[in-house]
């Protein structure tokens, strides 16, 4: 696994790259060279995922210089990239579900025949050839959609893999993979490897980035903080300390210091979920949420928790396990019951929680309107609730009359939640909370909740960023593939514990 | 605003003025289209602009407007019903069928007491919105093409009662009300009156018409705020269907007969309506005050087209240029909006 000695393959140096004020990268240098696999490691918003696109072809505006085998390229596009011989697999699953999986396989390059129709026969075998490479043997003339998402996703890895790519870029290939599947994977990227194949592989578990890879590169806030070869001695800690960083610029945001969790067991119990199942995003989950308790949800992305909010709200509905409030079984048919059951949600996209076109008045009401009224609205009652909301929790501007969509990120965050405030509910489910959000207001949110926790509200924080979650949970546990992995609870907690654990 | 708030940059009065006329684009052109035909119809004919002839536009489209009532609930939840001129037409000859109809007409139907038949006609314009409503929200078929089907099943149910014939007696009171008049007014436009305003009324001042906005403006939003997003759009689909029952049983009045494919045209005529008056195809936006507005629009150039000598060969065409204009201008407006939503976030 040590054999870091070919010739460079791709040169990247001094590569900077701005969205809007946002600087994603700064004057990174990186070497791939051939016939090696090189792991890319970081936290979310490092920037690595911004230098792969660059690579590919999907950001053509950036600075710095980029050589393939000593010759300088710039790629406008992806398909610029793929006829320079590089390819790359996106986090997100890029299939078409109701195309047979040889389709899939060869999505945009089908074979032809003479008369330039497709070739399916051909199409057919050579699939079946490849998948059986990957060591999957299954009809290459099934509907995709109906194989699981482990299969849907190796099935899209094959179609960059057998590309012919001399570089291959994967963002994130394991997340839906069970270990035999990956053991698969990581065999077919061997046998890439040893024919001279290059490969990119990028990962937040780094167990999977520990056994596969020749050397790993670094990422922290969009610089490279180092490139090293992986040695016997380089482990999970080694990797989690310098993707942390130390440094002076990030001390008070990272958490390196402990936090000691304060669980409160003898609070009664408001929420409890016992083996709740839902195929494919999660399973057998159990959990309880006290009365006056912040529990916090880590996981990386994709590892289910969206998908159990979204099921403790009544908008997706578990294949099987039961949920109980206050110790009696509900079934949360849809939305509203959860509603009527005391059971309130904060999604994590502002657009799928507000209303852009309407006064900010009509957006606080919406989940309250039948406390106000039975049959017709009370427009005074509403703006009276709204108002004494925008001024509890300082949304600028200061008026309910305001169209939503004029207002500040940040001030729409706050009226998403201003929504549920107006009475107060049994649970509190907040999806990404303080995602996007500046240190301002990310600080008025933490006032918020753990005001709302003094009023012996249970609340669940789900999210996939570390801070979040320390910096609001009383107990976290932490989600992994879709089960839970792991639970902190009355005792220290650092950043680095937490990702260990994921 | 008291000292320590944050100021809040006011724009100048032109970029104010702007804004302003591009949030109302949506209101004002139909008024200024409206304004525009009356003013073209009143110069090409001298006897086009008198009251005798603005109760004859009323009475014109007050059977549109009943339809286009529950249309605009639909479409205010970005939804569509394309059966509700099927399920007028339904309705009306389900009332013929239980109605004795006179020696000459022959059909074999069944006739009972006025009322009765009356009620079944609603319960059959009810029964066929719900049937709409249970495919499109339990199901989950789209409302466009699960109302073509519905659009199908109405004519097959006409079809099937009427076998072919034309039906001419309706119940006493639904003659009354859709030919007689009372102190001169005819009845259908009170009761086209009396739907606009207690639907303005239910979509203004009622937690249900809030609904019906907010699961237009934002479903998604909606459902995450709790509200039954199935029930609101399922009652919608029932509403409208119960609006075209009623305009097709009054309808048959108005026209004196009740026949397959008689109100084939409402369709296009009440759709029509709402989008020309400014509702936003994308839900949300507009109201009954648009709807009117259409009406009238609508009714101004059906009315004159006939006043003015042209080849009414010509006049479908027309129509139909203007129906284009109008969704033009309201998809345009949605762009304005968006577009200026955008700009105020950056």
């Amino acid at each position: 696994m040590s054999d870091v000695s070919g010739p460079a393959l791709l040169e990247l140096s001094g590569i900077s790259k701005a969205f809007g004020g946002v600087q994603a990268l700064r004057d990174v240098d990186f070497t791939l060279r051939a016939g090696e696999i090189h792991g890319l490691v970081g936290e979310n918003g490092a920037g690595k995922s911004t230098l792969m696109k660059i690579i590919a072809g999907a950001h053509a505006d950036y600075a710095g210089e980029m050589r393939i085998d000593g010759e300088p390229a710039h790629f406008r596009s992806s398909r610029d990239a793929l006829s320079a011989g590089i390819g790359m697999v996106h986090q997100e699953l890029s299939v078409a579900p109701d195309l047979s999986v040889a389709e899939n396989v060869f999505l945009g390059m089908q074979p032809m025949t003479r008369l330039g129709a497709i070739a399916w026969r051909e199409m057919y075998h050579a699939a079946a050839r490849q998948l059986h490479n990957l060591g999957l043997d299954i009809d290459p003339r099934a509907r995709l959609g109906a194989f699981p998402i482990g299969i849907q996703q190796l099935v899209e890895l094959s179609r960059v893999l057998f590309s012919g790519a001399r570089i291959i870029i994967l963002d994130e290939p394991t997340s839906a993979l069970s270990p035999p599947e990956i053991a698969r994977l990581f065999e077919v990227l061997r046998k890439l490897k040893e024919g001279g194949r290059s490969i990119i592989f990028i990962s937040h578990f780094l167990e999977d980035i520990l056994k596969i890879s020749d050397e790993i590169t670094i990422f922290r806030n969009g610089r490279k903080i180092v490139t090293a070869p992986v040695t016997p001695a380089t482990d999970k800690a080694w990797i989690i300390e310098r993707m942390i960083g130390s440094g002076r610029e990030d001390l008070e945001e990272s958490y390196l210091g402990e936090i000691r969790l304060d669980s409160r067991p003898d609070a009664p119990v408001v929420l409890e979920a016992e083996g709740l199942s839902l195929a494919p995003a999660y399973r057998d989950v159990s959990l309880k949420v006290r009365a006056g308790e912040v529990l916090g949800i880590y996981g990386f992305m994709g590892c289910g928790q969206l998908e159990l909010a979204r099921t403790l709200f009544g908008k997706m509905h578990a294949d099987r396990g039961t949920l109980r409030l206050q110790d009696r079984p509900v079934r949360l048919a849809n939305t509203a019951a959860a509603k009527r059951a005391g059971i309130a949600f904060v999604p994590e996209s502002r657009r799928s929680m507000l209303f852009a076109e309407e006064p900010v008045y009509k957006n606080v009401s919406i989940s309250i309107l039948e406390r106000l009224s039975r049959l017709l609205l009370k427009p005074e009652a509403e703006r009276r609730l709204a108002g004494e909301q925008v001024k509890a929790l300082g949304i600028r501007p200061p008026s309910v009359e305001a169209r939503l969509g004029a207002l500040s990120g940040g001030n729409q965050q706050k009226v998403a939640l201003a929504k549920w405030l107006t009475y107060t509910p049994r649970v509190l489910v907040l999806s990404e909370p303080t995602r996007g959000m500046d240190v301002g207001a990310k600080e008025d949110v933490v006032k918020i909740v753990r005001g709302l926790r003094d009023q012996s509200i249970g609340i669940l924080v789900v999210s996939t960023e570390p801070e979040t979650v320390l910096s609001l949970a009383d107990r976290v546990l932490v989600m992994k593939k879709g089960g839970i992995a792991r639970e902190f609870a009355g005792e220290a907690i650092s950043k680095d514990r937490l990702l260990a654990a994921a | 605003m008291d000292a320590g708030s944050v100021d809040v940059e006011r724009p100048p009065a032109s970029v104010r003025w702007s804004n302003w006329l591009r949030n109302q684009l949506r209101n004002i052109a139909p008024f200024i289209t409206l304004l525009f035909l009356v003013l073209f119809f009143s110069i090409a004919s001298p006897t086009f602009a008198t009251v005798g002839n603005l109760a004859n536009i009323l009475q014109q489209v007050s059977v549109t407007a009943i339809i286009a009532v529950g249309l605009t609930f639909v479409i205010l939840t970005a939804e569509i019903d394309l059966s509700v001129a099927a399920i007028a037409n339904a309705t009306a000859i389900v009332l013929t069928f239980f109605t004795l109809q006179p020696d000459y007409v022959n059909i074999t139907n069944v006739p009972l007491v006025g009322v009765l038949a009356i009620l079944l006609a609603l319960a059959s314009c009810f029964v066929l919105g719900l049937v709409t409503a249970f495919g499109v929200t339990r199901i989950g078929i789209p409302s466009f093409i699960m109302t073509l089907a519905m659009m199908q099943i109405g004519a097959g149910i006409s079809a099937v009662l009427v076998r072919g014939q034309i039906a001419y007696t309706v119940p006493d009171l639904i003659l009354t009300l859709g030919s007689k008049s009372i102190a001169g007014i005819p009845w259908i436009i009170i009761v086209a009156a009396l739907f606009l305003l207690a639907s303005h009324l239910v979509l203004t001042y009622t937690r249900f018409g809030r609904y019906v906005y907010m699961v237009g403006g934002n479903r998604e939003a909606a459902e995450y705020s709790g509200v039954n997003v199935r029930l609101i759009i399922g009652s919608v689909m029932v509403i409208s269907a119960v609006c075209s029952g009623v305009a097709g049983m009054l309808g048959v009045a108005y026209f004196g007969s009740a026949q397959q494919n008689e109100f084939d045209t409402f369709l296009l005529d009440a759709i029509a309506a709402v989008v020309v008056g400014g509702t936003s195809l994308f839900g949300g936006r507009g109201g009954i005050g648009n709807t009117i507005v259409g009406l009238f629009v609508l009714g101004v150039l059906n009315n004159g087209l006939d006043y003015v000598k042209i080849d009414s060969f010509l006049k479908v065409l027309i129509r139909g240029l203007i129906l284009l204009a109008a969704l033009i201008i309201n998809i345009y407006a949605e762009r304005l909006r968006t577009a200026q939503t955008a700009a105020s976030k950056s």
